[in-house]
């Protein structure tokens, strides 16, 4: 089902949850609402459900108006953060009641249980109560019931949100294949940019009630419109600073320059803003493009194989993701390094004008 | 501040304990030392929380000694053990301003205002918490709030361990950056015991000097995020730490030789081999393998470009193995040979490290 959201907006008494949106899914697609908590995903799930009425605007599916059609004749699926079965049935029952409410035979109703259930490894678990089930079986049965009636588009909200780790990965690795074969359109909200990168597909970035851009998930990540995008796309967050263009140069502090890239060298003098990646930035220099900056360690974190590195640059809080492990002390100064050939620039208005493989020259 | 010494402690939930999986907490013999932040670190269900309530003293164990300082407190109730906690979802007195709940611990325990006023002012410094001490906590978000529940734990200077209990579930993942690498730069100020508690191995990584990794009841490893990541000494460790964790794959092995899937492979531990377990198999991280035309051949099933890195899953016979790269390393069009980095290639014999 192909999904139109046009000039959508929700308002609740005096506050907006949703300004003015319009998007537009293909039929058969994997999209991904990505913010934090209060960006607007929910609600715009909850309009395209059908479970609210936008304030103005029009809800469209396949080109019809859906605007008025409540949520039980809208043939969608929705999964929540929360997972939800019933409690005095089985596995077994939990994924076959919405066909057992849609009047299905009893053989295709088998039929469709054990299909779905094997894709999503339920089968040893189908005479199980809820209660009996770890978080992650318990939500995979949610999935399974949502997934069972073939609805033509599925909502999930967070759907990974209360699973372990490691189940997490597991299941989002699973998802775009499961939804692969079902033909159904899937809006998936999140609030973590690796899940988006993992799920692909393509990504509308939301803050606060607005979509900031939409498109392919790697462009997004790579090429991101505005400083907002950038924000939202990027975990740990994305470092970023106000330089200033001098001639044909770029300063960041009085010891850390670098000349302007030959596509910004017109520009004309003044602030702008940068951003870069915490990978982009390490104790080791990598040759040219890298511009060495002292920080202030605020603290250092050491996982397994990498330094992350908590600093500050002036007033500036940022932070290095880099190989190996190097554990500085609160307090200590440390000598870093830019590449600063993988500088987003943005002008003084967040816009972005060059980013990396795009600004060298 | 205090040593912590469990001594061949295990519980059990039910009566009947004759059976090994009757046990929650498999026996744990361990010295934790003063000043030391650890994680206990394992999924839903592995023990870890009934190892933290067995320390705080909320549960009293089936068997075995708890030891501060190598005082003797299993029948200590946790009110005596000064402890304290911090828990998933925070605990605050809304209807009171922040400085009223960071002052309530000590106003408790009879500290004149004064006093009180110094070590509220310092905490609240730490914790960036100053600019809002008039302020109701209601209006605070899950963080604010968090912070707060901390400050409360790090306000009393009697306290011996202060315990987190998954303390980020409810917080942002933007914020929960800024409130964990808090934590330990906390941690690192003020040097008491810490003890968090997670399944989330990147929190658990990050913020302990000393990990300890549980699964099903029984403690499979206690080492630093490095030793971990580098010399996992179970299958589950191995599995549990790293996304996506090492690849597990089934191999024989005789004389110092391990073969997989008919191919030699050199390990780091084979020559330790002295009996072949029912099942052998070979740990290798997807970070430690790479594109070699030296080495064997097999098939790319998929990539996945996730920014700092790429995802890519290949398979030789049944077996899939899964490699990360570094973001734009060239991936080969046809013939793709990968080969494993010796030194972190392991033997495990019935999922211990062979040793």
């Amino acid at each position: 089902m192909a999904i139109e959201l046009k000039n959508v907006t929700k308002q609740v008494g005096a506050e907006t949850h949703v300004y003015e949106t319009n998007l537009s899914f293909d039929k058969g697609g994997f999209n991904v609402l990505l913010g934090t908590t209060l960006s607007g995903k929910t609600t715009l799930l909850r309009l395209m459900a059908g479970l609210e009425r936008p304030s103005t605007g029009e809800v469209w599916f396949d080109g019809k108006d859906v605007t008025g059609v409540p949520v039980q004749r809208r043939g969608v699926s929705m999964v929540y953060q929360q997972f939800i079965n019933y409690p005095n049935f089985t596995v077994f029952d939990n994924i076959a009641s919405p066909l057992r409410v849609a009047g299905e035979s009893k053989g295709r109703i088998r039929q469709r249980v054990e299909k779905i259930s094997k894709l999503l490894k339920l089968t040893p678990l189908l005479e199980r109560l809820p209660s009996e089930l770890s978080g992650g079986q318990q939500q995979r049965t949610a999935l399974a019931r949502a997934l069972v009636k073939n609805a033509p588009l599925v909502l999930l909200d967070e759907p990974l949100a209360n699973l372990d780790y490691k189940l997490r990965e597991e299941l989002r690795d699973e998802l775009p294949r499961l939804f692969m074969d079902t033909g159904a359109t899937v809006v998936y909200a999140t609030s973590e940019p690796l899940e988006a990168l993992m799920l692909g597909g393509y990504t509308a970035t939301l803050h606060q009630g607005r979509v900031t851009q939409y498109g392919p998930t790697p462009m997004i990540y790579r090429k991101p419109n505005n400083l907002l995008s950038a924000r939202v796309f990027s975990a740990p967050p994305i470092n970023t600073a106000t330089i200033q263009k001098e001639g044909s140069t770029f300063r960041l502090t009085d010891s850390a320059t670098w000349p302007a890239p030959a596509a910004l060298r017109q520009l004309k003098n003044g602030p702008y803003t940068i951003g870069i990646r915490p990978h982009h930035i390490s104790v080791e220099s990598h040759g040219a493009g890298a511009v060495s900056i002292n920080g202030i360690v605020q603290i250092a974190e050491i996982s397994g194989s990498e330094s992350i590195i908590h600093f500050h640059i002036e007033d500036n809080s940022w932070i290095s993701e880099c190989r190996g492990i190097h554990p500085y002390k609160v307090g200590e100064s440390a000598r870093l390094y830019l590449d600063v050939s993988r500088c987003f620039y943005f002008n003084p208005d967040g816009e972005l004008i060059a980013h990396p493989g795009a600004a060298d020259g | 501040m205090a040593e912590i010494k469990l001594r061949q402690v295990r519980h059990s939930y039910s009566r009947d304990h004759r059976k090994e999986e009757d046990w929650a907490l498999k026996e744990l013999n361990a010295v934790w030392q003063d000043g030391t932040a650890y994680a206990l670190l394992g999924p839903s269900g592995c023990g870890k929380t009934t190892l933290l309530n067995i320390i705080s003293g909320l549960i009293t164990p089936t068997e075995g000694r708890v030891l501060f300082d190598d005082r003797d407190v299993t029948d200590t109730p946790t009110g005596e053990r000064h402890i304290a906690q911090v828990f998933q979802f925070p605990v605050v007195y809304d209807t009171m301003t922040v400085y009223d709940n960071l002052a309530f611990p000590l106003r408790n325990r009879g500290m004149d205002s004064a006093r009180v006023s110094a070590r509220v002012g310092e905490i609240s410094r730490m914790l960036d918490l100053e600019s809002m001490l008039s302020q109701k906590a209601y209006g605070l978000t899950a963080d604010g709030k968090q912070k707060i529940s901390l400050g409360r734990g790090l306000v009393r200077e009697d306290v011996n361990i202060i315990m987190f209990d998954e303390p980020l579930t409810v917080i942002d993942p933007h914020l929960k950056w800024q409130l964990r690498s808090k934590l330990k730069e906390l941690h690192q100020r003020v040097g008491v015991t810490m003890i968090y508690v997670t399944h989330d191995q990147t929190e658990a990584l990050t913020f302990a000097d000393q990990v300890v990794v549980i699964y099903e009841g029984t403690v499979v490893q206690v080492g630093t995020p490095v030793e971990l990541f580098e010399q996992p000494q179970h299958t589950f460790v191995g599995h549990f730490i790293g996304s996506p964790g090492m690849n597990l794959l089934p191999c024989s092995a005789a004389d110092g030789a391990t073969l997989f899937s008919g191919i030699p492979v050199q390990t780091t531990n084979a020559h330790k081999l002295k009996t072949n377990g029912r099942r052998m198999e070979l740990g290798i991280r997807p970070e430690f393998i790479r594109f070699d035309n030296s080495g064997f051949d097999v098939e790319i099933v998929k990539v996945d470009d996730l920014g700092r890195y790429q995802l890519v899953e290949t398979r030789r016979a049944e077996n899939t193995i899964k490699m990360i790269l570094a973001e734009g390393t060239p991936i080969p069009a046809e013939n793709p040979r990968i080969a494993f980095d010796p030194k972190h290639t392991w033997l495990y014999a019935d999922g211990w490290a062979v040793s």
